[in-house]
């Protein structure tokens, strides 16, 4: 029994036609996979090889180019991510960063007990112009202050009485 | 007032015209504004030889970044190749500072397709991969959406427009990486491999992705075709620089432009406004001001590998010859960050060597390296464990690393360099009170020292 379940297969095989060769459908692949379980582990990369004629090896040679899939376990629930370059920078965000890291409970790259957040530092998310900003899941935090931030973790884990320990009594 | 300033005030947004309109994302309300109306009658009036010489007559520049012609970019395509052309629009923006193209994607992405179309039909492109980066979901949905309307409206797929010109766009996601804004390494990730760069050449006009001749060009890019194809050459070359007189190769500053403004300013934004005002113009008269009654200390001139401006660089003018005259990379991205006075230039260095050591995508020995030592050293500066020795180092860094010294296959690295070398030699004093001050008893300290642990960080 695979990873992959048949709607997954079947997105996946939906990005054929776009390509003339199968590899330029390894980041789709890996995209998909991803959205539905929250990381990709080495069962799917050995899957997706096979189904683009690939060796496993150049799927994971791809993938882990990137920061952006994880392996080991899913992410949370919601993946958040702050932005730590320079305009967010100028106007406090590795604070924020900092102090929603501390009021989860974790580290950037470290997702709380509940399994409900993960959150992680980004460069430039393209919004300086409301800046500090997060993007959380589809949704873009503007103007984030660690007041709107702890709000928003509190809002996110489950069974968060405030106390900077979301989650960590497992 | 000057002169400049004075050309500013009758200047009305085209890029930016349909932003405000309520659903201006879809295609309704995009074709009531006259959209789509310019490439039909290019589809019907010009070849695609007479519209490459359209937009070569109007001396576009790439929006991206390099600033080189669109026009004769296209025209370095092979000809009587047997096909296919690809067209790949780099939607990668990640350059720190800068969101220009995702205004437009987002509230305007019918503008962009249509150039799209336009610059596929030029090259005679018959598919086009639009690389976008993961960070952006709304534009993401958006384009999707706005490709559908027009699939749906016979404005792509076969014989689009009545035409004998047949054309698809696919939307193809990044994954977290700055390198792929570099078009052979966006080519390089579109083929699913990890996102380095090609040694050029060949370049991508005559072996790009899928080894087929492939354009690269920017979203913005994309959408000045548009307005050239409904407004003519004419229009295009009534705003902006005029080329060099005594410089037959310089193509000029054409048309208008999204200038993206950030940090210490009262209204950060998205600001049209044409080619070459200045950043002292932007600064006060679209971004009101620095905040909090403060100064303003420097400026990063467009997008943060570009280097920095100080205070007294602000008059220099935004745009492709300008920030070049003060020693700065380029116009880059046009997307200018303020820092006011209260701001470290350590902190700004560490900040810009965090970057680039993060992103550089480790393929070449002298920016993997380099970018990295660089963060170590400005670490150990900012925990008060620096020597003014350090400062030379880090210039030996900056002054060896990047295509312009020659030592590396992309210019990521040039974009690293810049930053170290226009902060040290700028504000020099600066970092050696820095130094001075938070490590009096080892800033004369001229043999080796250990980089400090990664702890030391948090």
């Amino acid at each position: 029994m695979g990873v992959l379940t048949e709607e997954m297969i079947a997105a996946i095989k939906d990005f054929f036609p776009r390509y003339p060769t199968r590899q330029a459908v390894t980041l789709p692949a890996l995209h998909i996979v991803n959205e539905r379980l929250r990381y990709v582990p080495l069962e799917a990369v050995v899957e997706i090889a096979q189904l683009l004629e690939l060796a496993p090896a150049q799927v994971q040679d791809t993938l882990s180019f990137y920061g952006y899939f994880k392996q080991d376990k899913p992410h949370g629930e919601t993946r958040a991510w702050v932005c730590r370059s320079i305009a967010c920078a100028l106007r406090d965000g590795e604070q924020v960063l900092d102090h929603m890291c501390h009021v989860a409970g974790i580290h950037p790259g470290e997702t709380t007990k509940d399994d409900k957040l993960t959150i992680e530092f980004a460069e430039c998310l393209g919004a300086c112009e409301y800046a500090p900003c997060m993007l959380a899941g589809d949704v873009l935090h503007k103007n984030l202050t660690n007041e709107s931030a702890e709000a928003f973790v509190k809002q996110t884990c489950t069974g968060h009485g405030g106390n900077g320990q979301a989650g960590a009594k497992h | 007032m000057t002169t400049a300033a004075k050309q500013i005030m009758p200047f009305e947004p085209v890029l930016l015209a349909n932003i405000h309109k309520p659903d201006s994302h879809t295609l309704r309300v995009y074709e009531a504004g006259g959209g789509y109306q310019g490439l039909r009658k290019v589809l019907k009036e010009k070849t695609p030889t007479e519209f490459i010489e359209v937009v070569k007559s109007s001396n576009l520049r790439g929006r991206g970044g390099a600033g080189f012609p669109t026009g004769l970019k296209w025209s370095f395509l092979p000809k009587d190749h047997p096909g296919p052309v690809y067209m790949c629009i780099n939607a990668d923006e990640s350059e720190p500072g800068t969101f220009n193209n995702r205004i437009l994607m987002e509230l305007d992405p019918h503008q962009v397709i249509e150039g799209i179309i336009l610059s596929c039909y030029a090259t005679k492109a018959v598919t086009a991969y639009l690389y976008i980066r993961v960070e952006y979901p709304t534009c993401y949905q958006r384009l999707q959406q706005a490709i559908d309307e027009c699939y749906a409206a016979n404005l792509l797929g076969k014989n689009i427009a009545g035409s004998d010109f047949s054309l698809d766009i696919f939307l193809h996601r990044g994954a977290a990486a700055y390198i792929c804004g570099e078009e052979t390494g966006l080519i390089e990730s579109l083929e699913g491999k990890r996102a380095w760069p090609r040694i050029k050449p060949p370049f991508p006009a005559v072996e790009g992705v899928f080894r087929k001749p492939t354009v690269v060009n920017n979203i913005e890019t994309a959408a000045c075709v548009t307005q050239i194809a409904a407004r003519g050459v004419e229009w295009f070359k009534s705003i902006g620089v005029p080329s060099d007189p005594n410089n037959p190769r310089d193509p000029g500053s054409y048309g208008p432009k999204l200038y993206c403004l950030s940090g210490h300013v009262n209204k950060p934004g998205c600001y049209e406004a044409p080619l070459g005002i200045t950043c002292r113009q932007l600064i006060d008269e679209y971004g009101g001001g620095i905040w909090k009654g403060r100064k303003a200390k420097a400026a990063i001139p467009g997008g943060i590998s570009m280097g920095l401006f100080t205070e007294a660089e602000f008059d220099t003018p935004l745009d492709f010859a300008g920030p070049g005259k003060v020693g700065c990379l380029g116009l880059g991205t046009a997307a200018v960050v303020v820092l006011d006075e209260t701001v470290s230039m350590v902190d700004f260095l560490h900040n810009s060597c965090r970057f680039f050591a993060h992103e550089s995508c480790g393929q070449c020995t002298p920016c993997r390296e380099g970018t990295h030592w660089s963060l170590s050293m400005l670490e150990r500066i900012k925990a008060g464990k620096g020597r003014l020795k350090d400062l030379d180092l880090l210039l030996e860094i900056g002054d060896t690393i990047g295509i312009i010294p020659g030592t590396t296959i992309c210019g990521l690295s040039d974009g690293a360099a810049w930053p170290i070398k226009n902060a040290i030699r700028k504000f020099r004093p600066e970092f050696e009170e820095y130094i001075k001050r938070t490590n009096p008893t080892g800033y004369m300290v001229t043999e080796a020292v250990n980089a400090l642990p990664v702890v030391a960080l948090h």
